[in-house]
C-alpha cells in the first residue's frame, strides 16, 4: 500500500497515497455511474459507511464532491446553474452545486458520480434532511433520516452505564434495526454481519489512528498543517471509512507522521505561530487562504474541523466486535454527538485543545453558506475570551462561493492578526526580561 | 534630528504624516488616492516633505499603510492600518482602550491595551454600509457637498429610519423619503443615526471600554460625532488630527525602528 516519495523518505507520503486513494476512488464511481449502479448517499457526520459497504453500495459523499468543485474552481459554474433553477443565492453552497451535479448527469471535474439507490444521514446537520428530499424528488428514492441525540447542554454529555445514554442507545440501535432491511431490498444483498464485522474492525484501525494523528500535531514544530494536509486526510477518513485501504493509509500516515515528530521534521521550516481553526476551510481559495498564514510563520495545528467532518472519529471510539450492531448505534451515538458538540459547544473544547496543542491564537473562520456552524462562532468567541486571555481572528468567507471572498480584505485581517501576535510576544518578552 | 514617515494610501484619500524623534507632527499632507497609486503615495509624502520644509534623506524610515500599503515602493515596510489607527489613537489620546475609525469603504472597532499593542478587532465584512461611503451615497442623492452633511444632519429634529444596509440601495432610500414630503436635515439625522448604529454593533463585538477614540476622515463630520455618542453612550476623543491616524500610527512605528536601531545589543556577562 504504502510507496516511498522520489527522495526514498516517507515524508510527504501521506499527502502522495490520499491524492492516489482520491483519484481510485473516483474512477470506481465512474465506472459504476457508467454501469447504471445506484449509490449509497451519505454524509461525514455519521456516515455509517462501515456498515453501507458491506451492501456493496458505492459510497457518495455529495459534500466531497462540492467541495472538490471549489478547489478546481469551478464551483461559480455549478452554483450558477442551480441559481438558474430558483435556487437562492443564500442557501448552502454544497446543496446547490449538489443540485448542478445531478442535472449534469453526475459530472464533476473528477469524474462521474452515480445517481443515488438511497440516502442514509442523520440530523447532525439540519440541511441534510432538505437535501436529501431533493433527491427523493428527483428520484424517488428512500431517503433515510438516522435521529441521533445530542448534547442537551454543554459539558452535559453522558457516558455508557449512564440510564440516559442507554436510552438514546436503544433509540439508535432501533433506528438501525429498521434501516437493515431497507438496505437489504434496496442492494438486493443480504446483510451479513460477519462482513460487518471486518468492515467495523478496519473503522477501528482507522478511528485509533486518526486520534493518534491529530495527538501528534501536539509536536514542535507541528508534523501538519491542519488546514491544508489535514484535509486531504479527512477525504480518506471519510471515503475509505470501514475498508482496508483507509485502514492500511492511516497506519502508513502515523508511521510518517511518528517519523516526522521524532525527527523534527516541522510543516514549516520556521514555524513562529501555532494556531488553532474553527469552522469550514474557505475551499474557493483553498491554497492561498493558508499561504497568508503559512508566509507569516502561522501553522494550523488543530481545528475544530477534523473533529467534525470526521464525524467525532477523533474520539478514537473503537467498537465491540462481539456485539456489532449495539456497538454501532454506540458509535454512531458517540461520534455523532461529538461532531455536533463541535459545532455547537466549542469553548470548552478549544480550551483543551489550546493546551493540548500549545497553541498561539485561534482564527474563527465563519462562512456565508453554512449557518450551522458559522451562528454561535461570534458568541462562541466571546465566551472563549472571557475565559482565556488568548488572541483571535474571526475572518468571514465562504466555503464555496468565491464572490463573497475577497482576498484583500482577508489578507488586511490576517496581517493586522499578526502584527498583534508579534507585538504580544514582544511585550511578554519584555515583562519576562 | 531624525525624522520618519507613515504613508496611509486609502480607498479614497492617501494621507502623509512626517514625526520627529520625540514623536511630534512636524508635517502632513492629503492627496486623493485615484488609479495611480503609487503615484499617490509618492505625491502624498512629497507634498508632506514640502509643507514641513524637508528633504527626503532626512527621512530615515518610512512605514506604508492602508489598503495601498505595498504600493508605497519607497517605504522601508508596512504595518496594516489596524495597527496603525491603534497606535495613533493611544499616542494623541494616552487613555484610549476602544477605537473606531470610520474610512471611505471600511469601519473598524479596535480594542488597545495601554501599549497600543492591539488586543482585538473586527470590521465590516463584505460591504461599506455604515462606512462614509454610505455618507458619500446620501450626499450624492440629496446634492449636498460631503461636509454640509454634518451641520445639516444637526438641525434634524424628526429623523427617519434608514432600514436598508446596503449603501447602494441607501440613495434610492433617501429618495423615497423626499418623496414622501420629510426633510432634508431629519433625513440626514437618519442617515447619521443608521451608521452611528451599525458601528456601535462592531465596537460591542469588539467590547466597548472608555475611553473610545472616534479617528478616520468621518470623524471631521460634527452630526457623526453626536449620534455615534449617543449610540454609545460615551463620549468619544476627536483629536484634529483624526483624519491623519493612521498615516501618525505609520509614522511612529517607523520612529520605533529608527529608535530601535540606535539601542546598543545587550551585551549579557
Amino acid at each position: 500500500m504504502a510507496t516511498d516519495t522520489t527522495d526514498g523518505t516517507i515524508v510527504g507520503r501521506g499527502n502522495t497515497d490520499g491524492a492516489r486513494l482520491f483519484r481510485e476512488w473516483f474512477t470506481g464511481l465512474t465506472a459504476a455511474a457508467e454501469a447504471g449502479r445506484g449509490g449509497a448517499y451519505v454524509f461525514v457526520m455519521g456516515s455509517l459507511v462501515e456498515l453501507l459497504r458491506t451492501f456493496d453500495f458505492p459510497i457518495v459523499f455529495p459534500e466531497i464532491n462540492s467541495l472538490q468543485t471549489a478547489v478546481r474552481r469551478v464551483a461559480h459554474e455549478y452554483l450558477n446553474e442551480a441559481e438558474d433553477q430558483g435556487y437562492s443565492t443564500d442557501i448552502c453552497g454544497y446543496v446547490k452545486a449538489d443540485v448542478a451535479t445531478q442535472l449534469r448527469g453526475g459530472a464533476l471535474p473528477m469524474g462521474r458520480i452515480p445517481k443515488p439507490a438511497i440516502a442514509v444521514y442523520t440530523n447532525a446537520c439540519n440541511t441534510y434532511i432538505k437535501w436529501a428530499e431533493i433527491w427523493e424528488r428527483m428520484y424517488k428514492i428512500p431517503t433515510i433520516t438516522l435521529d441521533v441525540p445530542g448534547s442537551r447542554a454543554a459539558g452535559a454529555q453522558t457516558w455508557p452505564g449512564n440510564p440516559d445514554f442507554e436510552n438514546d442507545r436503544t433509540y439508535v440501535l432501533a433506528q438501525l434495526r429498521e434501516l437493515i432491511p431497507v438496505l437489504e431490498r434496496v442492494s438486493g444483498v443480504a446483510f451479513d454481519i460477519d462482513r460487518l464485522r471486518e468492515a467495523m474492525g478496519h473503522a477501528n484501525t482507522m478511528n485509533r489512528m486518526w486520534r493518534r494523528v491529530l495527538e501528534l500535531n501536539g509536536s514542535r514544530p507541528s508534523v501538519f498543517n491542519a488546514l491544508s494536509d489535514g484535509t486531504i486526510y479527512l477525504g480518506v477518513a471519510n471515503g475509505f471509512r470501514g475498508s482496508p485501504e483507509g485502514a492500511a493509509y492511516f497506519t502508513d500516515l502515523v508511521e510518517e507522521l511518528e517519523y516526522k515528530s521524532a525527527h523534527g521534521i516541522g510543516t514549516l521550516t520556521d514555524e513562529r505561530y501555532r494556531l488553532l481553526f474553527i469552522g469550514v476551510p474557505c475551499y474557493p481559495i483553498f491554497r492561498r487562504f493558508t499561504e497568508m498564514f503559512t508566509e507569516l510563520g502561522g501553522t494550523f495545528v488543530g481545528s475544530t474541523y477534523l473533529r467534525f467532518a470526521s464525524g467525532g472519529a477523533n474520539r478514537g471510539f473503537e467498537y465491540d466486535l462481539d456485539h456489532p450492531l449495539e456497538s454501532l448505534a454506540e458509535g454512531l451515538l458517540i461520534g455523532t454527538r461529538d461532531a455536533m458538540d463541535n459545532m455547537f459547544f466549542q469553548t470548552e473544547i478549544l480550551i483543551d485543545m489550546l493546551d493540548e496543542m500549545d497553541a498561539d491564537g485561534l482564527v474563527y473562520h465563519p462562512i456565508k453558506s453554512c449557518r450551522t456552524v458559522s451562528t454561535g462562532l461570534a458568541d462562541s468567541r466571546r465566551a472563549l475570551l472571557a475565559a482565556r486571555d488568548v488572541p483571535s481572528l474571526f475572518i468571514e468567507s465562504d466555503m464555496m462561493d468565491r464572490r463573497v471572498v475577497s482576498e484583500a480584505q482577508l489578507k488586511n485581517r490576517i496581517d493586522a492578526f499578526f502584527e498583534g501576535l508579534a507585538s504580544r510576544r514582544a511585550q511578554a518578552a519584555i515583562r519576562n526580561a | 534630528m531624525a525624522f520618519a514617515a507613515g504613508v496611509d494610501v486609502g480607498s479614497t484619500q492617501t494621507k502623509a504624516v512626517i514625526v520627529d524623534e520625540h514623536g511630534r507632527i512636524v508635517a502632513r499632507a492629503l492627496t486623493m488616492t485615484g488609479a495611480n497609486v503609487i503615484r499617490a503615495a509618492e505625491h502624498a509624502f512629497h507634498e508632506a516633505l514640502k509643507s514641513g520644509d524637508l528633504r527626503e534623506e532626512e527621512v530615515e524610515y518610512v512605514v506604508g499603510t492602508g489598503y495601498g500599503r505595498y504600493k508605497v515602493t519607497f517605504g522601508n515596510t508596512q504595518v496594516t492600518e489596524i495597527s496603525c489607527h491603534g497606535r495613533g489613537a493611544v499616542h494623541m489620546f494616552p487613555h484610549t482602550r476602544t477605537v473606531v475609525d470610520m474610512g471611505g469603504q471600511d469601519t473598524k472597532a479596535i480594542r488597545v491595551a495601554p501599549t497600543g499593542e492591539i488586543l482585538d478587532f473586527c470590521m465590516n465584512d463584505k460591504c461599506a454600509a455604515g462606512t462614509g461611503r454610505f455618507l458619500g451615497a446620501a450626499s450624492s442623492a440629496l446634492d449636498i457637498p460631503l461636509d454640509e452633511l454634518g451641520p445639516t444632519a444637526l438641525g434634524g429634529e424628526r429623523p427617519v429610519k434608514i432600514s436598508t444596509t446596503c449603501t447602494v440601495f441607501a440613495e434610492s432610500e433617501v429618495l423615497s423619503w423626499l418623496g414622501k414630503g420629510k426633510k432634508i436635515d431629519d433625513i440626514l439625522l437618519g442617515v447619521h443615526q443608521s451608521i452611528a448604529g451599525r458601528s456601535a454593533g462592531l465596537l460591542r463585538r469588539v467590547g466597548i471600554e472608555p475611553e473610545v477614540t472616534f479617528t478616520g476622515g468621518v470623524a471631521r463630520n460634527v452630526a457623526m460625532i453626536k449620534t455615534l455618542q449617543e449610540s454609545l453612550g460615551v463620549p468619544v476623543n476627536v483629536s484634529e488630527e483624526s483624519h491623519y491616524m493612521g498615516a501618525l500610527g505609520a509614522a511612529l512605528f517607523a520612529l520605533d525602528h529608527i529608535l530601535t536601531a540606535r539601542t546598543p545589543a545587550r551585551q549579557d556577562a
